[in-house]
């Protein structure tokens, strides 16, 4: 890949204008390449099949959160639920990692799989591992910069780690991440003294210290300030290289800006999933024109 | 959008987060919580089974009716009347102290608290009060009552006080309970959002008129349970009212007015140390029947905070 | 225009929460100047004792019981008054008697309280709430009702082998009555208050932080025990400083179970040391309070009795010291 990424330029389509591009539902590998104006960098020509969800039903109690949604989670792209509030995407999201179990009324019916994998068969630990969560609200936990970090790390090893040989790794995931430049001077300074958009982002350089391959982020910039959202929107469009990017928002701007590929939910049910550019440009379903409408005029 | 096959949408048994690949340091502390928990379990539920049955057993109905008295056998030594209105009386008494006055400090300190450093003494002393310990509290009380000033609290003989009273130690009881009371009023207030008492400021009501009429009746739940916790520690206490109350069998009144509350008694505590082997009337039957009502009063006590707080729940606002 | 504003409604009011802020500040005062007097009686009351032993107050004296007994004759007989008083016995008692039963609680009760915020299936938690509550408003008394007649019997006649009473039979006699009985029973009667404290910490650490770390893949017992506890450290000490309390002031099931005997338990003597019996300071206040009469003894149990306001006063610092330092990390106390 020889894109180098300038500063990202978003604009909004105009009304009409051609976003459409080739569309391959299943194709793994598939090359995709589409030079639309929406964003500079351009997604992947190679995006991998890594999380299936087929036919998955949620329910609390007898209250049906999600209802049979199928969609595929890839690698080299972002994907993004969007829907209005209560429509169950953070529903969906949160099953990706089985986080619905520690809500006791959940029931879930459906399968997930991660590279073929049904997800109900791991251990949800080592689940979690892999797919890792960033949440709606900036959780870093009461500790430093650093051992927030050096937390998952520590807590994953088979045994614990020397300081000295976290020191990389919490190095190397603060600069994914995009703080490293920020805290590098004072790594013991107390993480809930950092500004919002710096506590997401190191709720994020958390999750990618695990060397997770799907990511998960649930809302990360409803709690902050545009000048932070568009700090982790560029991360978050970087590392899809990396890993596979899921975003529940429900700030469509934000879902055209970043993602590949949306999916829009209402009442539980998957509506449509389509292209990016398709959704939001010639959505198939009456539902997302309304929607999508609503947000862009 | 369509996928692979889609299996048949049934529930299935999935991979709980068993233990077995955690580190064996996890693992272990696991198993420790769950043999502590369930042993703490045995144990508690132990007790108080034993507690009760033993005191069903021993308990009679005319327990209730008939004052104890000294003698030798047990038919002869009556029940425990007296010490069962002294523990409602002393209570009632020592309660009537402690809920007024913490209630009041409660209010300073939640609403006013100026100046700060007044309040933060007074933080400390509350939070000190709560760690004294009961029998010091009964100490000051036999050295503060047996002052002449005080005298009209209890009896006196050729100018010489004796300060052992029903009064007297329902005064150093409510320094045991006041500390219960104020942090619970305290926390009540507290929890209620500011936007609470801005809303009632904005319709022109004072502080004192808001506090009165908008925040304690928002905090009613936690004011009770503060008042509740409080009557069962002075129901429990037995020090203070050993050194303080005279420990006698039954109620002795002093003469003049008020004379029972300015006499001396006893309460189920001091019945149950007295009566346990190691006491001077040493009749196991009956320290375990006056436990049995003991605890029963503490079992209907704990009740009655749990049915408070559950309804005040569904009153005020969410946590 | 004076009396106008004198009859303005907003003027009557505000006068009225004036007087009620004063009033409520009068109420406050009065409590403070009432405790300010309760510590000033119990120390001044306590100084002749002091001032008469110096430091050697705290040190070991022969015969505990005996030192009592001749303070207490000493007011009868019309002579000087007798002050030698050596406390070291129902010190130690107290320091060893607290000391175990606070660490074989606290952690017993960090360890069930995990248990019941986490891992307790819903039907035991449903019981062990209600039960430890209960357990933690059981007036000790009770518990030494239990203690005399089942624990201590126990002891004595279980524990306690013949050749154990011989060989310390020339110092004291071993009934049952020990500082064992004292531990186990004190330790029972502090546990449900940590608990009941611990929980209530337990149960407020943020979800988000909880979920956030199983959200990385950290197992339940990690996550719980790394955020969850170490969040709710403020709440672990407040329980611990409030049990510690408890624990050094209990007088009277303590002087049920203990023996009453002022003698001062000897780790030297091995396993025998918890079989022996002990005397702390408010069971030793409780036992000599028939002796106030006698101004002599009643400055020596003055004496005592401010040993133990001493503790409470330092406990309470000691409890704001230790929160100090995790306000930095964003720890809420």
């Amino acid at each position: 890949m020889g894109f180098l990424s300038p500063p990202p330029v978003r604009k909004l389509p105009l009304a009409g204008e051609d976003t459409a591009r080739v569309v391959e539902p299943n194709g793994n590998g598939a090359s995709s390449f589409v030079s639309s104006g929406r964003r500079a960098v351009a997604s992947t020509s190679l995006a991998v099949d890594r999380m299936q969800v087929e036919e998955l039903s949620i329910a609390y109690g007898s209250k049906l959160a999600v209802d049979s949604v199928s969609l595929p989670i890839r690698q080299g792209e972002v994907l993004a639920l969007i829907g209005p509030s209560g429509c169950g995407k953070t529903t969906l999201l949160r099953s990706l990692n089985r986080l619905t179990e520690l809500t006791k009324t959940a029931s879930l019916k459906g399968r997930i799989t991660l590279d073929g994998d049904d997800t109900a068969t791991f251990e949800p630990t080592s689940l979690r591992r892999r797919v890792t969560m960033v949440f709606q609200q900036p959780n870093p936990f009461p500790m430093s910069v650093f051992d927030n970090v050096a937390f998952v790390l520590r807590e994953q090893a088979s045994r614990r780690p020397r300081k000295r040989e976290l020191k990389g790794a919490v190095e190397d995931a603060l600069r994914r991440a995009g703080l490293w430049d920020e805290v590098k001077h004072d790594l013991a300074h107390p993480a809930l003294r950092l500004s919002g958009g710096q506590q997401q982002r190191l709720c994020i350089a958390r999750a990618l210290a695990a060397n997770p391959e799907v990511l998960l982020l649930d809302e990360p910039c409803s709690a902050l300030d545009p000048q932070s959202t568009q700090v982790i929107e560029d991360l978050i469009v970087q590392l899809r290289e990396e890993v596979a990017v899921v975003i529940v928002t429900h700030n469509l701007q934000q879902a055209y800006r970043i993602a590949d590929y949306v999916a829009f939910m209402y009442l539980g049910e998957l509506v449509e999933y389509g292209p990016a550019e398709q959704v939001f440009g010639a959505p198939k379903q009456e539902r997302t024109r309304e929607y999508v409408s609503g947000a862009f005029g | 959008m369509s996928v692979a096959t889609p299996p048949a949408p049934k529930e299935r048994r999935s991979a709980r987060d068993s233990s077995a690949s955690w580190r064996w340091t996890d693992r272990l502390g696991l198993a420790f919580a769950w043999v502590l928990g369930v042993m703490f379990l045995l144990i508690t539920v132990g007790i108080v089974i034993y507690l009760m049955v033993q005191g069903i057993r021993f308990v009679k109905p005319e327990y209730f009716v008939t004052s104890p008295s000294a003698g030798f056998s047990e038919s002869e030594t009556g029940g425990f009347l007296d010490p069962l209105v002294g523990t409602i009386v002393v209570a009632s008494l020592a309660m009537a102290i402690a809920f007024p006055v913490g209630l009041g400090v409660g209010v300073w300190l939640s609403e006013y608290g100026r100046p700060t450093w007044l309040a933060r003494i007074t933080e400390s002393t509350v939070e000190m009060l709560a760690g004294t310990p009961s029998i010091v509290f009964a100490l000051f009380g036999v050295l503060l009552f047996q002052h002449p000033a005080l005298g009209l609290f209890s009896q006196s003989t050729d100018g010489v006080v004796y300060g052992r009273s029903f009064f007297a130690a329902a005064a150093m009881l409510a320094l045991i309970a006041l500390p219960l009371v104020v942090a619970n009023v305290r926390e009540g207030l507290q929890a209620i959002p500011g936007h609470v008492r801005e809303a009632s400021y904005a319709v022109g009501k004072t502080k004192i008129a808001t506090t009165r009429r908008v925040l304690l009746p928002a905090a009613r739940p936690s004011v009770v349970t503060g008042a509740m916790l409080g009557v069962g520690r002075v129901i429990g206490d037995t020090a203070v009212i050993i050194l303080l109350l005279g420990a006698t069998l039954k109620i002795v009144p002093a003469e003049g007015p008020v004379g029972e509350l300015r006499g001396t008694g006893s309460t189920l505590t001091s019945f149950v140390f007295q009566n346990a082997p190691t006491g001077e009337a040493n009749q196991p039957e009956k320290a375990f029947a006056a436990a049995f009502v003991l605890l029963a009063m503490v079992l209907i006590l704990n009740f009655a905070m749990d049915v408070v707080v559950r309804r005040g729940r569904r009153l005020t606002w969410g946590s | 225009m004076a009396t106008q504003v004198h009859d303005d409604p907003g003027a009557r009011a505000l006068r009225a929460d004036r007087r009620a802020e004063l009033m409520l500040g009068a109420l406050v005062l009065g409590v403070l100047g009432f405790v300010l007097l309760l510590i000033v009686f119990v120390f001044r009351e306590a100084w002749p004792s002091f001032a008469n032993n110096g430091l050697l107050w705290f040190a070991n004296g022969d015969d505990f019981d005996r030192e009592i007994e001749e303070i207490f004759m000493s007011a009868n007989l019309l002579q000087e008054p007798v002050y030698d008083f050596r406390a070291w016995p129902i010190l130690w008692s107290t320091i060893v008697i607290t000391t175990l039963s606070v660490v074989i609680s606290f952690i017993a009760a960090l360890f069930v309280s995990v248990f019941v915020v986490e891992f307790a299936p819903e039907w035991m938690r449903r019981i062990l709430e209600p039960v430890i509550r209960l357990l933690a408003s059981v007036p000790s008394v009770i518990l030494g009702l239990l203690g005399v007649l089942i624990l201590v019997p126990f002891i004595g006649e279980q524990l306690i082998t013949d050749d154990q009473r011989r060989e310390v039979s020339y110092v004291v006699s071993l009934s049952g009555y020990s500082l064992l009985a004292g531990v186990l029973i004190l330790s029972l009667m502090i546990a449900p208050l940590m608990i009941a404290v611990f929980v209530d910490g337990l149960r407020s650490v943020p979800r988000g932080w909880l979920e956030g770390a199983l959200g990385l893949g950290v197992n339940r017992w990690r996550t719980f025990w790394k955020i969850g506890v170490r969040t709710a450290r403020p709440a672990l000490v407040a329980g611990t400083v409030l049990a510690t309390a408890r624990a050094i002031g209990e007088s009277i099931m303590l002087a049920m179970v203990c023996g009453g005997v002022g003698f001062a338990p000897n780790p030297a003597d091995g396993l025998i040391f918890f079989l022996e019996p002990a005397k702390p300071i408010p069971a030793a206040i409780l036992q000599a309070s028939e002796e106030l009469t006698s101004p002599p003894m009643r400055d020596t149990i003055f004496a005592m009795a401010s040993i133990l306001l001493f503790s409470s006063l330092v406990l309470s610092l000691a409890g704001w010291a230790v929160k100090q330092p995790m306000k930095k990390y964003g720890v809420r106390s």
